[in-house]
């Protein structure tokens, strides 16, 4: 068994009378695609801003690589953030610089990290936009004139551009139509296999959980009550609020 | 830079401290620039006084300026290159009425050139001082708008986002289309505005033997770039930087390699192009009026 | 030599929380073992826990009791205990499973979904394309269909869509469930030798067939699952 790639224990974090993690542990390994599921107010988002050095803990150890997240200066972290990891936000325009055109969106990390040859960006970022369907004459258009489901798309295609090893999305398919949400998991999907791409995401959508994870973290008020593979937790919940979590899903 | 007070030449106004500050506040602008010295392009913060004469017209520069003279000095001032102009005029006035010092138009001769918008177009030499008139310090400033932020990208050397602003020129205008006030980076490690001098100019930032301090007063920052310090303009590899310069030559001079004003003549949409750099014209008028008598 | 897949003593109940922790035993003391080359079809009354036997066995449910030995890589491995990461392992390289319901990514081309599990194998991706592209054909689903999601097709068409993918890659474990349901007899033919060209590659498979003639054409002997009583 390889070494896992992120690996956090003990974590704990409360606002004030609020538990917003209790215990939690977690490992993402290579390639691995790992849903964190639960109500609004679970935790989950506070874990996964936790477990990406965005937010200190109470306690607890995140370990990438075997290196200390919490322990790393901002500029390690910062520079983690835009080289090995990657961060889609629930909305783009989180994640995205809306006065600056498509192009330089996703041109924007590769220059961070020292690319300095204009041509190259701009294929580089053609070849990008291509990979998460967009057109390539928009390349030049500002991202407040797209869609919703194309922003996303161009916030994932500005988060890959540098390879990453391991991408958080929170909510990737929040707020979006239903028919564009498919597009994306597609997408997202063939993507992390393609790349061999870890992903770590959030998500209440229980249907797009069980067609991207390999596995799944059930959270309540701050714990994990019920992990592994996705499709037995799904398909046989051990704890009641999984079972509460699962039948409550529309089958379509 | 070694002063002390002086009492002042007789044609000064009385009861103001040697070049109008006092003592205290030119010790604390001087820690400010030594600081400054010892991280080129690095912006340090100061306490920057009031002065009798309102933001925008160059209250950091004069700061600067007033805390680096001494009574041997002698000043220059050029707005837009000119010595001539109303603010440059002020300028010197002010440092004859409160430090009688020596001032002069000639670049040659200066030992402080204090200066809005150019660069001489003369090389200036390791005994000489040029102090910068800085609007806005931050290079980052329209990128990004928090200035905790563009702090933190600054200590972080993450100056990706002006190579995005410098991309989107490319990709609208097929050229970086920033004529001025033009980004370097000083030493390798710092992103620094120039000032608003013209693309034209940043060349001779490069490598240049003299000491080059900014004073931005509204802002409240000093910077400096020590002789013979790396200077580079921002670019692409396939978009190399290039400084620009109307297509003309000097009407007064026939420079073809000094940086031009456009005058404009008459209402009939005449124009001409002259120096922008006075002294360095009325010099060559002056050498091809000698060899033309010889 | 060992079973290709032994279960000893496996037993499965569910907990209904929601409905006051109902308890319902389903499945208790199931020893089965089944043999590279060999077909064994479940066998027992409706309800009497085929589907969750299988599905035990998939990993998909998890083993109340008892183990789930197979061969993996050269040697035993217990299922029942194994962490998700092996499971995921396991259901690449060894074990295979048809079940009767197609759950895929919308949007995602026929061809794609069958070739996905040979590109998982490391299969470039031309080589897994057409490797799909001959399955389907075999199956009778028309070219035209290939690269079309399967989420309009017909229940029939779905199921082959579901046969292609489990038999694309060759799976030394095969669990099959009702594999013909809602096949015609042309298409039922093609199931019938696609299992018996599993078997002689050596395949163990495990089948529930409610069909008696597929039933007698491919298995080699029944295994009693019998309902439990209830315990609750």
């Amino acid at each position: 068994m390889t070494t896992p790639l992120l690996k956090a224990t003990g974590l704990n974090l409360r606002f004030g009378a609020i538990p917003a993690l209790v215990d939690v542990a977690i490992d993402v390994a290579a390639g691995e695609v790992v849903a964190i599921v639960g109500e609004s107010g679970s935790g989950k988002t506070t874990l996964l801003r936790v477990l990406s050095g965005m937010m200190a803990p109470d306690a607890g150890d995140v370990l990438w690589l075997g290196q200390d997240v919490l322990a790393m200066g901002e500029a390690a972290r910062r520079r983690l953030m835009r080289t090995e990891w990657g961060y889609v936000h629930q909305n783009p325009r989180d994640g995205l610089r809306l006065g600056v055109s498509a192009g330089g969106n996703v041109g924007e990390r590769l220059m961070a990290v020292g690319a300095r040859h204009y041509g190259n960006i701009r294929a580089e970022a053609l070849s990008w936009l291509a990979k998460v369907e967009i057109d390539a004459s928009r390349i030049d258009d500002l991202p407040r004139t797209f869609s919703g489901g194309m922003q996303q798309r161009l916030q994932i295609a500005r988060t890959l551009v540098t390879h990453p090893k391991l991408v958080f999305m929170d909510e990737p398919t929040g707020g979006l139509d239903v028919s564009v949400q498919a597009r994306l998991l597609d997408l997202i999907r063939s993507l992390s296999r393609e790349l061999g791409l870890s992903v770590l995401i959030v998500t209440h959508d229980i249907a797009a959980a069980r067609l991207l994870a390999d596995r799944i973290l059930v959270m309540r008020r701050g714990q994990v009550v019920e992990q592994g593979l996705t499709d037995r937790v799904l398909d046989d919940p051990q704890h009641p609020y999984t079972q509460l979590l699962v039948s409550s899903v529309l089958a379509a | 830079m070694t002063i002390t007070v002086v009492p002042p030449a007789p044609s000064t106004l009385e009861g103001y401290n040697f070049a109008y500050l006092d003592e205290a506040t030119k010790r604390m602008i001087r820690r400010a620039l030594l600081k400054a010295v010892a991280i080129p392009g690095h912006q340090i913060p100061f306490g920057a006084r009031e002065m009798p004469l309102p933001y925008g017209w160059g209250t950091g520069g004069i700061q600067v300026t007033a805390s680096i003279l001494g009574p041997t000095d002698t000043l220059k001032v050029i707005d837009q290159g000119a010595d001539d102009t109303t603010n440059a005029i002020s300028i010197r006035r002010f440092f004859t009425r409160v430090a009688g010092v020596a001032t002069t138009e000639h670049t040659a001769e200066a030992t402080v050139v204090q200066t809005r918008h150019r660069i001489p177009e003369r090389t200036l030499r390791e005994d000489q001082i040029i102090v910068y008139q800085v609007p806005q310090p931050e290079p980052l400033f329209r990128l990004e708008p928090r200035r905790m932020e563009t702090k933190r990208l600054h200590a972080l050397a993450d100056y990706g986002l002006m190579h995005v602003r410098l991309y989107e020129d490319i990709a609208r205008l097929g050229h970086i289309a920033k004529a001025y006030d033009y980004p370097v980076m000083v030493n390798r490690r710092y992103l620094m505005s120039p000032s608003p001098i013209p693309a034209f100019d940043n060349p001779k930032m490069h490598r240049m033997p003299a000491l080059q301090l900014f004073g931005a007063g509204r802002e409240k920052r000093i910077y400096a770039i020590p002789p013979y310090t790396e200077v580079r303009s921002l670019d692409f590899e396939d978009h190399p930087f290039r400084p620009i310069r109307a297509p003309h030559a000097c009407a007064l001079c026939g420079s073809r390699d000094t940086y031009l004003d456009e005058v404009i003549t008459d209402d009939a949409g005449g124009r001409l192009f002259v120096c922008s750099d006075t002294d360095f014209c009325a010099e060559r008028q002056a050498d091809s009026a000698k060899e033309a008598a010889e | 030599m060992s079973a290709a897949l032994r279960t000893e003593g496996l037993g499965k109940a569910f907990t209904l929380h929601l409905q006051g922790g109902t308890h319902i035993p389903v499945l208790g003391g199931v020893d089965l073992a089944v043999h590279a080359g060999e077909c064994v079809a479940l066998w027992g009354p409706s309800g009497a826990g085929k589907s969750t036997l299988m599905r035990c066995l998939y990993g998909n449910y998890g083993a109340g009791a008892g183990r789930i030995m197979l061969r993996h890589r050269g040697a035993d491995l217990d299922l029942a205990t194994a962490d998700p990461r092996q499971v995921i392992e396991v259901r690449r390289e060894t074990l295979g499973y048809v079940s009767q319901f197609l759950r895929v990514i919308p949007r995602v081309a026929t061809r794609d979904i069958v070739a996905e599990p040979l590109m998982a194998r490391g299969m470039a991706r031309d080589e897994a394309l057409d490797r799909a592209n001959a399955l389907l054909r075999r199956l009778n689903l028309p070219e035209r269909l290939h690269g079309l999601p399967p989420a309009t097709f017909s229940g029939g068409e779905q199921q082959r869509v579901n046969l292609a993918r489990g038999f694309a890659p060759f799976y030394p474990v095969l669990l099959l469930d009702e594999p013909t349901a809602s096949l015609d007899a042309a298409n039922r033919a093609v199931v019938l030798d696609l299992i018996r060209e599993a078997k002689a590659a050596g395949a163990a498979i495990i089948g529930i067939f409610h069909d008696a003639e597929v039933r007698e054409a491919v298995a080699d002997r029944l295994f009693d699952v019998l309902p439990q009583q209830d315990a609750a």
